[in-house]
């Protein structure tokens, strides 16, 4: 059993590009966790898109041996956690397991939206900080300037944090010392009931889901037979250790204070939701731990595949994912526009984004995904509730006593020149102006409220081309407000389009009824016939176009009997109809459907 | 019955807009290929060939020394069950005089084919060609003072600086001329071709003014009495192209001559684009470019290029009932849009492309056969 004085657990929380995964990658090589031969770059974010991304997106745990200036060795546990908002649960979880963090802060760039949600997530969870400043190498680095403004914003000392270059190795070892002074042992009677929280979970082939937990009492060994509390499911450990850098090592026994997994036949991912209590199934403790919810998703949409015959393959593909993504849900849907694909949700739009670009990516799927929804709350005139994330479940209007749409708080971090293009966005997206501080010269924190629904499409994409990419953004739930909304139906000769259908505010409808039907005469090819492309709310058409007829598509020289060109051409026009969906008579190509998801682009 | 096709690959210089095969024309290169052709002629023999047209196209043929042509026609008459056929030269305004066409009119050739293109002299130097329009105009009288019946004409719609005007004058001029037929191309930018910048391609692209002129081209031959009996060709009555038919009748023919394309004994093949190979090997080398074909789509796709259009009956007897029908519902769609028109007679129904049909016939072909 492991000395509990001995134990550090910690995670590290930084902005995007602040450094994170490089500096814990350096503090694996310092600790000699991984030999050097055997390091990628990167050794912690090991999916693909987390690497090019540069994001974390699941938990992940590793233990390290670190042996210290006073002779000493210690057990590092190195939580690293999600830094985006879209897992702000599971970052909340893995807070749990923590008694500290490494708070990183670029020593040029300074404090950041994200910086400051998961800072003030580690507070509320008691857990000691300890600042660092990194990339101090760069020429523009300027630590004290930094450290002040962690002091001033934050309120902790940060004057005598260390300043180190995770990328030029400068200085680790001096935080890896002040972790060992600065961030207390863990507490917790390794005789008492057993009890540990899950912060993780991951499915693997061969012994299914393996649990990751923070013991907070109590001791499990082999063998012996555990207890979800949330669900009351029952298994029997097949095995527990903890995670190496490269391996999960077998221990036989996990106690009080440690980080480890725990292996047992489980099934379904579903079972174990991040932040439930691990007990013993024969001495199981009284109450669980708190703080556990279910998270549910906030952001829909319908993913299809792009050719129809693909169905199965997007149904395994998404069966795959969610084995490894407790908050990935799905389920069927049919569009007569798209056809046969899933209602899916997600934490958020970075969620989204991270699990459509997985299917395209890990399973070579070609996808069409329809415009992202949030939830309405939706009553009736005969005082029913119900909750509508599918625009083609959108109720008659003349049923409809109220209407409620989600409402996010934001921080929006910018250098103050561009505050007033932020505030025009803000605006434009109805957005409710609640302050403005400035942190410093340089950068002003921008509070807003704005509703989801604005912020699904192309916020992000926007706020980033109206502020060359210098503002970060960050945003939680804040509940319903009651709202006007409308549903707005696109029509193609005609005809409805379901899945161009979509849920808007009353005000804003004309405005993106005029859009859409631009973007789709921009990439609806000219056909044999002329196709209108109408937007209409219930039977009222607001905005029309047309895609006129298509004037000419001819070979004219069939050369001394040599037809194999006119075969090809034949060839490549049956080809590209495979790309396209036929609605009635018209030919939608894939990218109109995705054109209309990007409006704010010229 | 089988059409025989002979390329003749060579070109005094090679037209900036074209990516057929050719290369340049010397008196030796050309009495070893009119050898080459002679032999593949021969080889012909033991297969009781029936047939009525003859073709030579190119390149340039009219480079071929009539005694040549004659040489080359005779091995065809004791090598082919020759039936009245019609017998066509392309020429080159600027590569013929009276005594050459005097030649080959002498050696069994009765139909000439001019690339006329425009007689328009700026249109011509914009083409890049070695003629001018009065020379285009000379060729033509001494074609038919050689004892030519039937010449048909050239005509490139889409000309830099062409105008509907412009065209007008060509097409009353070359109409005043003894010519039975017409055959009208659209510039086509071909990649790599000299032609190959982004000025002409805009004006290839151009689809509005191309569409305008090919309209106005068609009304004013129809008020010539002219025929517009496939999508580029325009014939007086009795004037049709025999031998360009077959292609788009799916009838048999066999190309003789290096990037020559045969349809023959089920096959479509073609012979590699190679002069030297062609020269000095017995028999030409044909690569196969298609067999089991479905001829259900080519019947779709090449008789809907005709005036007299797609015979349903014929359809139905290579692809079944269902099939068709389906077709035919399609059809009617597009006869909603003035794009086919749907003529039924007592023992047979046939779709027929309009003239804003053959415009779009492309897609039409691609949407009937979707389904």
């Amino acid at each position: 059993m492991a000395d509990m004085e001995k134990i550090r657990n910690f995670c590290i929380i930084a902005h995007i590009d602040h450094g994170k995964s490089t500096l814990a990658d350096r503090i694996l090589e310092l600790t000699e966790t991984v030999a050097l031969r055997d390091m990628e770059d990167r050794l912690l974010d090991n999916m693909d898109i987390e690497r090019e991304r540069g994001i974390t997106i699941k938990a992940r745990a590793v233990r390290l041996s670190y042996k210290a200036d006073d002779g000493e060795e210690y057990i590092f546990n190195l939580i690293d956690t999600p830094g985006h908002v879209d897992f702000n649960y599971e970052v909340s979880r893995s807070l749990a397991a923590c008694e500290g963090a490494l708070l990183v802060v670029d020593a040029s760039q300074g404090i950041e939206a994200q910086t400051l949600a998961n800072t003030y997530l580690a507070l509320e969870h008691d857990l000691e900080l300890l600042p660092v400043l990194n990339k101090i190498d760069l020429p523009s680095a300027d630590p004290e300037r930094v450290a002040a403004e962690i002091e001033n914003v934050i309120g902790i000392p940060a004057m005598d944090a260390p300043r180190v270059s995770a990328k030029a190795g400068i200085n680790i070892k001096e935080a890896l010392e002040r972790i060992v002074t600065d961030i207390p042992a863990p507490k917790g009677d390794p005789n008492a009931p057993f009890q540990a929280l899950i912060f993780d979970s991951v499915y693997d082939r061969y012994k299914g889901v393996i649990i990751y937990v923070r013991v907070m009492q109590g001791t499990l060994r082999t063998g012996q037979s555990i207890k979800l509390m949330a669900s009351g499911a029952v298994f029997q450990t097949t095995e527990v250790g903890y995670m190496g850098a490269s391996d999960l090592v077998p221990i036989g026994e996990l106690s009080a204070g440690e980080v480890g997994y725990i292996a047992a036949s489980i099934k379904y991912i579903g079972d174990t939701r991040v932040g439930d209590t691990v007990t013993r199934e024969d001495m199981p403790c009284a109450e669980p731990l708190a703080g556990y919810k279910k998270v549910n998703p906030m952001v829909f949409s319908g993913i299809y595949p792009a050719d129809g015959a693909k169905y199965p393959d997007l149904r395994d593909a998404l069966d795959k994912l969610a084995l490894n993504d407790a908050s990935l849900s799905f389920e069927p849907e049919t569009s007569t526009a798209l056809g046969f694909g899933f209602r899916c949700g997600f934490l958020g739009l970075l969620h989204m984004e991270i699990i459509q670009e997985r299917l395209e990516r890990e399973y070579a799927l070609d996808l069409i995904t329809t415009a992202p929804s949030v939830i309405y709350r939706i009553t009736y005139t005969d005082g029913r509730t119900v909750m509508i994330d599918n625009p083609s479940n959108y109720p008659d209007p003349a049923l409809i006593a109220s209407a409620e749409e989600p409402f996010v708080k934001a921080d929006i971090f910018t250098p103050p020149e561009y505050v007033g293009n932020i505030m025009d966005l803000c605006q434009d997206r109805r957005g409710v102006f609640k302050n403005m501080e400035y942190l410093d010269e340089n950068r002003v924190d921008l509070h807003y409220e704005l509703p989801l629904n604005e912020i699904v499409y192309d916020f992000f994409d926007a706020l980033k081309s109206r502020t060359k990419g210098y503002a970060s953004f960050d945003y939680e739930l804040s509940g319903y407000r009651p709202s006007k909304l409308v549903k707005l139906d696109v029509l193609l000769n005609g005809d409805v389009v379901d899945a161009l259908s979509f849920i808007v505010h009353t005000d804003k409808a004309y405005a993106r009824g005029r859009r859409i039907c631009e973007k789709l005469k921009e990439n609806i090819p000219r056909q044999l016939f002329e196709i209108p492309v109408q937007a209409a709310i219930g039977g009222k058409v607001i905005a029309r176009e047309t895609v006129k007829a298509m004037r000419k598509d001819v070979l004219a020289k069939c050369y001394g009997g040599d037809i194999t060109r006119k075969k090809k051409l034949l060839e490549k026009q049956k080809e590209g109809k495979k790309r396209m969906r036929t609605l009635g008579t018209v030919e939608v190509p894939q990218e109109a459907f995705m054109a209309v998801l990007k409006l704010d682009e010229d | 019955m089988t059409g025989i096709y002979i390329h003749v690959p060579f070109c005094l210089r090679k037209c900036p807009y074209c990516d057929f095969y050719s290369v340049l024309f010397t008196e030796e290169l050309m009495q070893k290929y009119t050898d080459a052709v002679c032999r593949n002629i021969l080889a012909l023999k033991p297969k009781a060939i029936e047939a009525d047209s003859v073709y030579f196209g190119g390149g340039t043929p009219s480079l071929l020394p009539p005694e040549q042509a004659e040489k080359i026609l005779e091995c065809i008459a004791s090598s082919v069950k020759l039936a009245d056929p019609e017998i066509t030269m392309e020429a080159n305004p600027s590569s013929i005089s009276l005594e050459k066409l005097r030649g080959y009119r002498r050696a069994g050739v009765n139909r000439l084919s001019l690339g006329v293109q425009s007689l328009i002299d700026d249109e011509l130097k914009a083409l890049g060609r070695l003629h001018d329009a009065y020379q285009a105009r000379e060729a033509a009288i001494a074609a038919h003072r050689a004892g030519f019946e039937n010449i048909s004409c050239d005509i490139m719609l889409g000309v830099p600086g062409q105008t509907e005007e412009t065209l007008d004058i060509t097409a009353e001029r070359i109409t005043a001329l003894p010519v039975k037929h017409i055959s009208a191309y659209m510039l086509k930018i071909e990649e790599g071709t000299p032609f190959d910048t982004a000025q002409m391609g805009a004006l290839a692209d151009d689809d509005e003014r191309m569409c305008a002129l090919y309209l106005r081209l068609c009304e004013t031959l129809a008020k010539k009495g002219f025929e517009h009996y496939e999508i580029s060709n325009f014939a007086l009555p009795g004037a049709r192209s025999r031998h360009n038919l077959k292609y788009w009748r799916l009838m048999p023919y066999i190309g003789i001559g290096p990037g020559a394309h045969s349809d023959f004994e089920g096959k479509r093949t073609a012979c590699r684009r190679e002069l030297s190979e062609f020269l000095e090997s017995k028999v030409q080398k044909n690569v196969l470019i298609e067999e089991n074909i479905d001829r259900a789509e080519e019947l779709v796709m090449l008789s809907l290029r005709l005036s007299d259009g797609l015979s349903l009956g014929e359809l139905e007897k290579l692809r079944g009932r269902e099939p068709v029908r389906r077709l035919k519902n399609r059809a009617v769609q597009l006869e909603a849009q003035k794009l086919v028109s749907i003529e039924k007679t007592a023992e047979d129904e046939k779709i027929k492309l309009t003239e804003r049909g053959f415009l779009v016939s492309n897609a039409v072909i691609v949407y009937l056969l979707d389904c």
